[in-house]
This record gives structure tokens, C-alpha cells and sequence, in this order.
């Protein structure tokens, strides 16, 4: 017991102290971006939009944090104006989500410090929050994309403090997923429309993942060095 | 047993191990002294810790040796779910589409993860015996009856789900930059944190592990509380997510931040909660 609480502690160290390597980056945030020219390159504004930047875990990182600041205005919608019927359990099932994304936002944003992409404008034009339907398919969609995107990215992710701290986030997506799914057709947590016939989640790569992203932000993201420009 | 052949074959691209090893014939000595508690079963995964030992926090498994550990979890809940799927009068018929897609799932799992370790290289591990009950091989656990008692059956299932969840986690780092392992193990990963999100609903906990500041198990059954420590932790890298802000103010719950990130098990720490009481010889 005593081996495995100092293992864990260990393994935090370690985690933070490579956190700490990248986030030393982003810790002197706007003055030090502004005398390292080179790292303007990780938001890049095209034509309007932005660009997660050049290759490597920041890229990723703000690949995350721009689908972090998607959802958790989603759900800050989904309370704001909730649907009609909305249950008190269904209330604080969507609460609860918003409040999970919102710190997935929050955290990102903390972590990339200066690296970071701006904030986002969303347009859910697209989405009747007054109907319970489209509140719960776009629910689906955003959350399954979202388990798809940290599964399919996670690769490229360098460092291990990095990916463990994808991971921890991936798996609450995943519990939205589920239950969302369930609420829309009861026992579809785990369909073939999200898993395959090995029992693998499907997974899915940046230049699949920004363009769904992109239909519901103003400000469209690009990742050129992953090969998707919006 | 092919523990030593191992260890020759390692010593051919390792001259140095047996001087990590050091002394050689205690580590192993230490290994079979588990005795009767630690299954041969466990024997691949001592060897795995062994190493480690040897090779200082350096040394991670290889991928078969990663593989061969998630299968061995995946040989656990395959076997737990057909065993319920049998059990006649146990699984109600609203919760039977549920536990039959979490069935086949795990099921798929084990034939994907034997694949992947032939395709690696490796030879899958055979399964070791399992006693549901947690009772070491007597049947007679703090779990006894979960196959006619349906509310049991599920706690035990929610608590391999969700350790099953912490263990992948674990294994990530382990298998670093590797684009198809990885993604294969990420994407079993998130198929069982979607199994533990359906079992918690069947049950009516939370889909998500809410934690207090010191305990981390929030499914009320205390026998599994070592598989949820460590999950009341809010400090991801450099930060303590409860001083970010929250939609309601400049600071985060716990429990909003404990639900918000799950967190990894080491294979120590997963084989300490299974060996000897649900995994025995």
C-alpha cells in the first residue's frame, strides 16, 4: 500500500515536472510571446480563423483546448435556454457535463498559458435548444466526436505527462457519451455507430475531427500542419 | 517454466541485467515465496516488476508485455460476464441488452488483444482462475452469491469497469508515439469507460466518479475502496484544478474536479487489487 501511494506520488512528480517543461513556455504568457517570434506560430491567424500551430504537444494541446471551449459552450447554452421538458434529473445530468467541459476548458487554458489559442466564437445556429431531440443529438455528436478526437490524437502526443492528462480526460468524454447515447436510445452506450466489431471505440484524426468542429464555430480552426485547413 | 528461459533470452541483449537483477536468485526466489497467494498466473507480471526493479524507473514493460497485461484483465471480465450471462434468473430482462453489449465487447476485446500480441512478436498469456467472490480460490468472498444477487453482480462489475478504465490509463505512457497500440489501447479504454458509465446508470450512481477530498470511492461499497483510491486527486500537472475557475465562481468544487479527470493505475496497483482474491492459482 505504502509503495503503490508513493508510486502515485512519484508518477504526479514526474508528470508535473515534464508539465512544467512545456508550460515554462507559457508561464511569462503575453511578454514573453511577444520577444519569442517563433512562438507566435502557435496561433497563427488565417483569413479570420486560427491555426493550432506548428507540430508537436502545444498544437495538440490547443487542438484540445479548441474542442474543450466548444463544448462547454454547448452545454452553458443547454442551461441557459433548456429545452422544453427538461427534467430536474436530466437538469443536473447537463449540469454536471457543463461543468466537467468547462474545467477541461479552464484546465487547457491555465496549462497552455501564453501558447494558447484565443478564445473561440461559437454559432449553434444550426441547433434548436428548445427541443429535447437536437439538444441530445448534437450532445451525441459533440461527445462523440470529442472521444474520437483524444483516441485518434493521442499518438502524437510527445510527452507522457501530457497523454496521461489526455487520457483522465478522454474517459469522463467517454461517460457523457454513454450516458448521452443511453438517454437518446436506452442501451446504445456502446452501438456499432461509435464501436467496432473488435470492441474498439472508433477513432478519428484532426483533419476529420475540425471540420464538424468548424461547423459550429465563427472562428474556424485550421491545423496546416496536419494537413487541414479550414 | 519459462520464467528462466526468459530471463536467458533478455541476457543475450542484456549482458548487464543480471548485475541488475542483483542478486538474481533472491528476486526470483521472492517471485515463487508469493507461493500459494500469487498465482502463476501472476508470474508474467512479477517478472514484469521485477524488471522494472532492475532497470530503475527507466525501464517500462515492452508492448507484449503491456498487451499481455490487458489481456489478462480482459480474460477477468470476459469470463465474469459470460459466467452472469449463464447464470440463470440473474440479469432482469431491462438490463440484458446492456450487459450483453458489455459481454461481447470484452469478449472482442480478448480475441483482439491475442491478435495484436501475435501480430507483436509476442505469445498471449493463457488465463489465469478467477474467484468473483474475491475470495482467493474458496469461492467464499466478501462477494459470495453475486451470481444470483443482481445488485451484487453489478457492484462487482462497476468496480472492474472502472479499474479496468484506471489500468489502460496506466499504460499509456507506456506505450508512448506507438500510432496503432496506442490508439487500440486509448480506444479499448474509452469502450470501458463507456461500460463503466452504462453499469453505474443499471445501478443509479453517478456516471462519472465523483470523489470527496478523501475518498475517492463514490459507489458506497467499501470492500472496493483501493480500486478508487487515489481518484479524490485534483492536481493535473502543475495545476490544482480547484483553483480554476467555474461557471459560478473563481474557484472549482471537488467534486466537479474529481469527475472531471480519471485517474490511472500503475500494474502494481491494479495486480495488488486482483491478485489473491479475484485472480488466484
Amino acid at each position: 500500500m505504502k509503495t503503490s501511494e508513493q508510486e502515485n506520488i512519484g508518477g504526479a512528480n514526474m508528470a508535473r515536472r515534464s508539465f512544467l517543461r512545456y508550460a515554462g513556455l507559457g508561464v511569462a504568457s503575453a511578454g514573453l510571446l511577444a520577444t519569442a517570434a517563433c512562438h507566435k506560430d502557435h496561433k497563427v491567424v488565417v483569413g479570420g480563423g486560427i491555426d493550432i500551430g506548428a507540430k508537436g504537444d502545444l498544437a495538440i494541446l490547443n487542438y484540445a483546448y479548441a474542442l474543450e471551449q466548444l463544448e462547454a459552450a454547448f452545454y452553458i447554452q443547454v442551461i441557459t435556454t433548456p429545452y422544453s421538458g427538461m427534467t430536474s434529473d436530466e437538469k443536473a445530468l447537463f449540469t454536471s457535463i457543463r461543468d466537467h467541459e468547462v474545467l477541461h476548458r479552464e484546465f487547457f487554458k491555465a496549462a497552455l498559458g501564453g501558447n494558447a489559442i484565443p478564445a473561440l466564437t461559437v454559432d449553434f445556429s444550426t441547433i434548436d435548444f428548445t427541443k429535447k431531440s437536437a439538444v441530445l443529438g448534437a450532445a451525441k455528436a459533440f461527445e462523440d466526436t470529442g472521444v474520437k478526437a483524444y483516441d485518434g490524437a493521442g499518438y502524437l502526443i510527445q510527452d507522457a505527462g501530457y497523454l496521461t492528462i489526455a487520457g483522465k480526460i478522454v474517459s469522463v468524454e467517454a461517460r457523457h457519451a454513454a450516458l448521452i447515447s443511453n438517454m437518446l436510445v436506452a442501451g446504445s452506450f456502446a452501438a456499432d455507430d461509435q464501436v467496432d466489431s473488435n470492441g474498439l471505440n472508433k477513432s478519428a484524426t484532426i483533419a476529420e475531427v475540425l471540420p464538424i468542429a468548424n461547423t459550429y464555430l465563427k472562428t474556424k480552426v485550421s491545423a496546416t500542419n496536419y494537413s487541414y485547413v479550414a | 517454466m519459462n520464467l528462466f528461459n526468459i530471463i536467458d533470452e533478455i541476457e543475450k541483449f542484456d549482458p548487464e541485467l543480471n548485475d541488475r537483477l542483483n542478486p538474481r536468485r533472491a528476486a526470483i526466489k521472492n517471485i515463487t515465496s508469493f507461493g500459494s497467494k500469487v498465482a502463476m498466473a501472476a508470474v508474467p507480471f512479477a517478472m514484469g516488476t521485477m524488471l522494472k526493479r532492475a532497470y530503475g524507473a527507466t525501464a517500462a514493460p515492452t508492448v507484449v508485455e503491456v498487451l499481455n497485461y490487458a489481456l489478462t484483465l480482459e480474460y477477468l471480465e470476459s469470463s465474469f460476464y459470460n459466467q452472469g450471462a449463464a447464470s440463470a434468473g440473474l440479469i432482469p430482462a431491462a438490463g440484458a441488452s446492456y450487459i450483453n453489449t458489455v459481454k461481447d465487447d470484452e469478449n472482442q476485446h480478448v480475441a483482439f488483444l491475442k491478435t495484436a500480441i501475435t501480430a507483436s512478436g509476442g505469445t498471449p498469456v493463457t488465463s489465469p482462475k478467477f474467484d468473483f467472490t474475491a475470495g482467493g480460490g474458496t469461492g467464499n468472498g466478501p462477494f459470495k452469491g453475486l451470481f444470483s444477487n443482481y445488485t451484487l453482480f453489478l457492484k462487482v462489475a462497476l468496480a472492474f469497469e472502472d479499474t479496468g478504465v484506471r489500468a489502460y490509463k496506466g499504460q499509456a505512457p507506456n506505450l508512448l508515439g506507438n500510432k496503432d497500440i496506442l490508439t487500440a489501447a486509448l480506444s479499448i479504454h474509452a469502450v470501458e469507460a463507456r461500460h463503466a458509465s452504462a453499469i453505474r446508470q443499471l445501478l443509479g450512481v453517478s456516471p462519472w466518479i465523483t470523489s470527496t477530498a478523501t475518498l475517492g470511492n463514490d459507489t458506497g461499497v467499501s470492500q472496493v475502496n483501493g480500486n478508487y483510491d487515489g481518484e479524490q486527486n485534483v492536481t493535473q500537472g502543475p495545476v490544482n484544478v480547484t483553483t480554476l475557475p467555474s461557471i459560478s465562481g473563481s474557484t472549482t468544487s471537488v467534486a466537479i474536479a474529481t469527475a472531471a479527470f480519471d485517474e490511472p493505475l500503475s500494474m502494481d496497483q491494479v495486480l495488488a487489487l486482483l491478485v489473491g482474491t479475484f485472480i488466484y492459482t
